[in-house]
């Protein structure tokens, strides 16, 4: 199997790095990769016990097409050049990838208007072949849609991806290229000194030349450290829910209502996975951490489902909801730029939607402003682009479960009995660096399906358990305060 | 290539019945596919007592419900399969199914019998708004957690849901040292039995709080607290009336889904009020040779009941595999305040055994008869003091009324109000 080593790579109190990055989600470990294509010492650090748990952990998934955003921003121009490199991207981490295409769909012969500005973004942003659809085509493509609809808006370069799928990906790729991964370390200062800056940590101290603030939310904080705020980050909610794939297939297409100001609006979306899920909502709020649904924004969302695709009974299907939080920059554009206060400080902030798409392309404009600011880049002669996925039992072939089984009995005991996942896929995601209950669903989906844990919760515990040598009581599902037990019954060790 | 006269899928107490019935009957290879560690299904984790009231007569917990059956099997000589998942049934009677010992295996069948059981509906399927903390437990899981791995889940607990699974996990985790703030239901009265209300709940002065739901989940890492509120009629929240519960964990107990994505793919019709398949009186299913029984067909109150339809499938199984087919069918319409029923439809036979039919109501009622009517003619009737949704109406039909129903292609079943 892959022999990408566990994260969390053992930190001496003081350590050297030329390029520091803060911050594992998607935007984070797409310079790491990259950076890892050169002959430096990368380290990336993220205050979660796993990556990828920030805004990139919630959201709709979509690799979008590139016509949304005014073309002037920086979120306009980076999207397209984002969505180009996708396909041979997930080739190389074998991340799945469909390639759907995109449908705004309006409901009034008046929106019509917005339809055509789309499409003129889409000519400037350089999208290809996008068009408008009349009534026939537009139902003929999605037949289950309402007979309301009177228009669509046609991309077919959308796509769908599984953000933290791609984000693990990333990072198991950087790290078998020599990048270190720091988890559970969080960055508490900065400091300039003469040669490097200092970077204070829950772990110990870091000597670098460069610093990437990829922190998302918090980003603006880590900009506080180099003396001062050079902008305020505040979050803004998107509210999900989630669909069992009993649904059957209602439309192979990502589905969009016409945007407004503040959102591209709700997106009825085939996850990559096969089910189907309907959001986001667009809601500011002060907290950083809240994560909550409301009952009004739930609301919203199915209504947007039954309202497309009326004959659709969705809340007989439901089976969870959450939500994600945008990190929105003052200027409401990404900000990508070496900070004013401290020089070689890079700010990657701001990364809002569609950060997940344009992150190859916000990438490369950080590898441009590094080399600008004087960083040496010599190609690294051992790297390799190529990252093996965890293989699954579930939709490989007939031949492919019997040799996998073959080679690893584990294989053939299925835990999670809802996805069909394997102990072997299991402890295989405990090797690559999951220690918690959702680690492991993320890496293998353990958990995610109808039943949401309930058969596989036990079972899941206790190979955690196994294999971290670390007891059952302490097993949690994403972090220490998430506990799971509260202790062993009473009494129990006498019977 | 393995090969069976009937392989049952599910190793729980009606897989087990289905199993000793059809070795009883002589049938040969009988084989038991198991996706657990042992059999017993869920008996193992319901330590209570309670079991076997209606079969044998006695009362017994769980486990020893279970482990008569398992003994009977291994004496009888079904053969079983243990952590063996069933991947797919092709073409009606070919089963693949895999493990860490065999690997993959694909098994020859005559017969197939159903038995997968049923799952807990979560939190997502009710979607209550809020936070995603850890503390958050079907009850099934917890009651696992507890009994089985000797694990507590938490200390201080509100439960949603006054179902039997619900009622029990209240009073086991006061035996266990939580404290159970409050059970609450969104229903004007309880889900549960009547019986599990008293000695579970009352008993213990455990709050019952009806017609409320939770409707908020506060913290960030492990849960908090819920908000709880007052529900209507129409099922809204009434405004207002929220109250704050600080508690670390929340059970669910809001129902149990008949497990059927097996089944689903084998195309046998389902049928949307109970979520399981479409049977006759041995638990045949569409296809001719695939039986079902236990909770996989629908969600029974009592075991006793589903070793019962266990060993129906598996004389269903016997009289297909002797080519004893039945001439015509007699659809059994739901009429008024029908849930559901199973059987939903009678399949007749030369030799005509008498019938039990499983019902359940839509909502409670007294002084009632529930009646069986063909052509608006009443051929037969029962009365009951009191029909809730929460126990399920067993009806003993005579061969003398199936005859009578047999003279026309369906029957319906309503409950009535009666006058003295
Ligand atoms: C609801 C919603 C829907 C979206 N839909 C789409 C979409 O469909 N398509 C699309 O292209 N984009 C979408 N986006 C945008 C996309 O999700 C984000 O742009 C992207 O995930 C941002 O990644 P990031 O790495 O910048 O931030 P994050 O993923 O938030 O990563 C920041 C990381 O920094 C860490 N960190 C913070 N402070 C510290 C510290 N002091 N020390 C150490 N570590 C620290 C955090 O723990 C976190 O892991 C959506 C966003 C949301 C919220």
């Amino acid at each position: 199997m892959s022999d990408s080593p566990a994260l969390g790579t053992p930190f001496l109190k003081e350590s050297r790095a030329d390029v520091a990055i803060i911050g594992s989600g998607v935007i984070g470990a797409t310079i790491a990769r990259e950076l890892s294509r050169y002959k430096l010492n990368t380290i990336l650090i993220d205050k979660e016990v796993d990556v990828g748990w920030g805004a990139t952990k919630a959201n709709t998934g979509i690799i979008h097409a590139g016509y949304s955003e005014d073309p002037h921003t920086l979120r306009g121009k980076l999207c397209a050049p984002g969505n180009r490199v996708y396909q041979q991207l997930c080739e190389e981490l074998e991340v799945p990838f469909k390639r759907i295409g995109s449908i705004v769909v309006s409901l009034n012969k008046e929106e019509i208007q917005t339809l055509c500005e789309l499409e003129n973004h889409a000519k400037i942003c350089g999208v290809p072949e996008t068009r408008i659809l009349n009534r026939d085509e537009l139902h003929s493509v999605i037949p289950h849609l309402t007979p309301k609809a009177v228009y669509g808006f046609y991309a077919p370069t959308a796509a769908t991806i599984s953000p933290y799928g791609l984000t693990i990906a990333l990072v198991e790729n950087a790290q078998a290229n020599g990048v270190n991964v720091l988890i559970q370390t969080k960055v508490l200062g900065l400091k300039k000194n003469r040669q490097a800056i200092i970077l204070n940590t829950t772990s110990g101290y870091v000597h670098t030349n460069f610093v990437i603030n990829a922190a998302g939310l918090w980003a603006d904080e880590i900009s506080a450290m180099s003396g001062e705020k050079e902008f305020n980050i505040h979050p803004r909610k998107g509210e999900y829910i989630l669909f069992d794939d009993a649904t059957g297939e209602i439309t192979d297409k990502i589905i969009f209502s016409v945007p407004t100001p503040v959102s591209k609006g709700i997106v009825f979306v085939p996850f990559v996975e096969g089910n189907y899920a309907v959001g986001p909502t667009a809601e500011d709020t002060e907290d950083k951490e809240d994560l909550s649904t409301s009952f009004k924004g739930l609301k919203k969302v199915l209504n947007f489902a039954e309202y497309f695709f009326p004959e659709i009974p969705f809340k007989r299907y439901i089976i969870n909801n959450f939500c994600g939080l945008r990190p929105i920059a003052d200027e409401n554009d990404f900000i990508i730029r070496p900070s004013y206060n401290m020089k070689g400080l890079i700010h990657v902030a701001g990364i809002q939607s569609p950060g997940l798409t344009a992150a190859p392309a916000i990438a490369s404009m950080v590898m441009d402003i590094l080399m600008d600011q004087g960083l040496k880049l010599t190609l690294n002669p051992y790297f390799n682009p190529i990252r093996r996925a965890i293989p699954q039992i579930k939709g490989s072939e007939y031949k492919t479960k019997e040799k996998l089984i073959k080679a690893n009995s584990k294989y053939g005991h299925i835990v999670c009995r809802c996805e069909t996942v394997s102990e072997a896929e299991v402890i295989e995601a405990i090797r690559r660096g999951a220690t918690t209950l959702d680690g492991v669903k993320f890496r293998t989906r353990c958990g995610m399906g109808r039943c949401q844990g309930g058969f596989c919760t036990p079972r899941i515990m206790e190979i955690l358990s196994r294999e971290l040598h670390i007891p059952l009581e302490e097993i949690s599902k994403r972090n220490k305060g998430s506990w799971l037990i509260k202790n062993k019954v009473l009494g129990s060790d006498n019977v | 290539m393995y090969k069976a006269n009937v392989v049952i899928i599910g190793g729980g107490p009606a897989g087990l019945g289905a199993a000793c019935k059809a070795k009883e009957l002589g049938i040969e290879k009988v084989l038991i596919l198991e996706r657990d560690r042992e059999l017993g299904g869920i008996l193992f984790q319901c330590i209570h007592n309670g079991f076997g009231l209606q079969y044998f007569n006695e009362d017994l917990t769980g486990p020893e419900y279970a482990t008569r059956f398992i003994q009977k099997a291994q004496k009888l000589g079904v053969e079983s399969k243990l952590n063996t998942i069933v991947l797919e049934i092709n073409n009606n009677k070919k089963i693949l199914a895999v493990n860490s010992s065999d690997g993959l295996m694909e098994i020859n069948t005559e017969t197939i019998i159903l038995a997968m059981g049923c799952r807990e509906r979560t939190r997502g399927a009710i979607n209550i708004p809020g936070t995603r903390p850890a503390g958050i437990f079907t009850a099934g899981t917890a009651q696992r957690l507890i009994n089985m791995e000797n694990l507590l889940p938490g200390k201080s607990v509100v439960i949603l849901g006054s179902g039997d699974i619900g009622l029990i996990m209240a009073r086991r985790l006061t035996w266990v040292g939580a404290k159970v703030k409050a059970i609450v239901e969104m229903l004007p009265y309880p889900s549960g039995l009547t019986r599990n209300v008293v000695q579970c709940a009352e008993d213990y002065d455990i709050p019952l709080i009806l017609s409320h739901t939770v409707t908020n989940i506060y913290g960030k890492k492990r849960l908090t607290g819920v908000t709880i509120g007052k529900v209507d009629e129409e099922g809204n929240i009434v405004r207002k009336s929220e109250k704050y519960i600080p508690c670390d964990t929340l059970l669910l107990s809001v129902g149990l889904i008949p497990e059927n994505e097996l089944s689903k793919n084998t195309g046998i019709k389902l049928d949307a009020d109970t979520n399981g398949p479409f049977v006759n009186q041995y638990m045949q299913t569409t296809i001719p040779n695939i039986f079902a029984c236990g909770n996989v067909t629908q969600v029974y109150d009592l075991v006793d009941y589903v070793t019962e339809a266990g060993e129906l499938a598996a004389e269903g199984a016997h009289l297909y595999m002797k080519g004893l087919t039945n001439s015509k069918t007699v659809l059994i319409k739901k009429g008024r305040n029908i849930r559901q029923i199973v059987p939903q439809r009678i399949s007749l036979y030369e030799r005509q055994k008498p019938i039990r039919f499983y019902l359940r109501v839509q909502y409670p009622e007294e002084k009632v008869k529930v009646g069986i009517y063909k052509e608006g003619k009443e051929i037969f009737s029962k009365k009951q003091l009191i029909v809730r949704p929460s126990e399920m109406i067993v009806l003993e039909i005579s061969d003398e009324v199936i005859r009578k129903a047999s003279e026309t292609n369906e029957v319906t079943v309503k409950i009535n109000g009666y006058r003295n």
